[in-house]
């Protein structure tokens, strides 16, 4: 077929061999999208065979490196739906006030915009100075851009509204500097965040959380891998902590539904209830 | 309840809404096939759309849930903001990489995952609209053996993507407007 060159048992080789050789597991994630990357990497860098990639793969660590972070899905953006931050704001932020200490987890945060975003929500609450965002993710790449707290400037008109229609109230541009063709955020956002690789099919729980940010990220695993890391989550949450997932995910249906209970929003936020 | 033996999926742009919403009071209830409808929009129209097809529709119409079971007789939405993919066990999954053809849900991610999932036992349908989206994934249902159908370019309010697809890929059939219905119940077994 024109745009699907390499089959679905070809991937299924190749994410053996990475599992095996490198010990990164892609295994349990949903075929379609991972097919659909693979081929599409394959395109992008030209290889004349299947052969030919899955050697490269084999035997150039620097190549199986690009492979995971290619195949990985890193597109976000600061503030993405509004109403959910706005809800983060109003719902759980007088919540996670009441604590001495705030942790919260991001996890599969890539380049950190949305981690950015919710730090500017605790700044505006005069939450950040007590609390520390652990923000995660399998990619070292988009970890390091997160670091950095440099985004696209071209970005930021679409931000600025999103962080409007978010219930924001101050400047937006006051939070960054502009930088040639990037924006630069305040470096007391990024004071509190402990970006740090985590690799959710692999790696344990290594804290105890009020809240736990994970969107977008449940949609590429299966339904066997999916139960497996909301049980991690679970597990790695205080009674009565908040769960936060993407627009379209859902605890439903899942091994951990009833210790959970959605907050009376339409927002995907959950707050667990039962240890 | 098993999954739906067949597909059916429709790709619409610019005035692609205006076809679905008068083919959709003519599909029968008793069909074999599962209907499933990528339309380019605004995120921010999102329930309103649902409610607009629903109203006009006898099956039911919902937004398609990732890892879902496609059932037949059932109308499916890809929800905005996201690729639509379906798997080879017939469920869906969701998807929300960079945008293809500038957009996010793209006809062509959807009806070359469905082209996959699905082989022959799929009809790919595109619509009117401004974007070239589509005519590769029409090319990727006729390698598998499924149908492709294109609207009319003289019937759509904005000509270019049935244009592009008729010129780039294998058409079987064109259709006018009001011979949607009938055509989709035909190769849904009614």
């Amino acid at each position: 077929m024109s745009r699907n060159l390499i089959s679905e048992q070809e991937v299924s080789l190749l994410l053996n061999d990475v599992l095996e050789r490198y010990g990164y597991d892609f295994t349990d994630y949903a075929p379609a999208s991972i097919n659909r990357r693979v081929n599409h990497l394959y395109q992008i860098d030209r290889f004349p065979s299947f052969a030919e990639y899955r050697y490269r793969i084999i035997t150039d660590s620097t190549y199986a490196l690009r492979f995971v972070e290619e195949i990985t899905v890193n597109v976000t953006e600061m503030f993405r739906d509004p109403s959910f931050y706005q809800a983060l704001r109003t719902q759980v932020l007088p919540v996670l006030a009441t604590y001495p200490f705030i942790r919260v987890w991001h996890a599969g945060c890539s380049t950190g915009e949305e981690v950015y975003s919710f730090a500017i929500l605790l700044k505006e609450a005069k939450l950040l100075q007590k609390a520390v965002i652990y923000a995660t993710d399998i990619n070292a790449g988009v970890l390091e851009k997160g670091r950095k707290g440099m985004f696209r400037l071209s970005q930021m008109q679409q931000y600025s509204r999103n962080y409007m229609e978010a219930g924001g109230r101050e400047d937006f541009s006051a939070y960054y500097t502009a930088n040639y063709e990037y924006a630069k955020f305040r470096e007391d956002l990024g004071e509190k965040i402990i970006f740090s690789p985590h690799n959710l099919v692999t790696d344990g729980s290594f804290n105890e959380f009020q809240l736990i940010i994970c969107r977008n990220v449940l949609i590429y695993f299966n339904k066997t891998l999916q139960d497996r890391v909301l049980t991690l989550f679970s597990d790695s949450l205080e009674q009565l902590g908040f769960l936060a997932l993407g627009s379209k995910e859902t605890l439903n249906f899942t091994s951990v539904t009833r210790k959970f209970k959605q907050l009376e929003n339409r927002e995907k936020i959950w707050r667990k209830v039962q240890l | 309840m098993t999954t739906a033996p067949y597909l059916i999926v429709i790709g619409g742009s610019a005035g692609g809404l205006q076809p679905i919403l008068n083919l959709l009071p003519g599909l029968a209830t008793s069909m074999q096939a599962a209907i499933l409808i990528v339309l380019h929009r605004q995120s921010h129209y999102e329930s309103v759309l649902t409610e607009l097809l629903a109203a006009r529709s006898r099956l039911p119409v919902r937004e398609a849930a990732e890892k879902e079971a496609l059932m037949s007789g059932t109308v499916y939405i890809a929800p905005a903001d996201y690729h639509l993919l379906i798997e080879a066990d017939h469920t869906f999954s969701l998807d929300d990489s960079e945008k293809v053809n500038f957009s996010r849900p793209s006809i062509d991610v959807t009806f070359s995952s469905a082209a996959l999932a699905y082989g022959s036992n799929m009809t790919a349908l595109l619509l009117s609209g401004a974007n070239t989206d589509g005519a590769e994934g029409l090319m990727d249902v006729h390698e598998a053996g499924g149908t492709t159908a294109v609207q009319d370019p003289a019937t759509a309010d904005v000509d270019y993507m049935p244009r592009q697809a008729i010129q780039l890929a294998p058409i079987d059939i064109i259709l006018q407007p009001a011979e949607m219905a009938a055509f989709i119940n035909g190769m849904a077994g009614v």
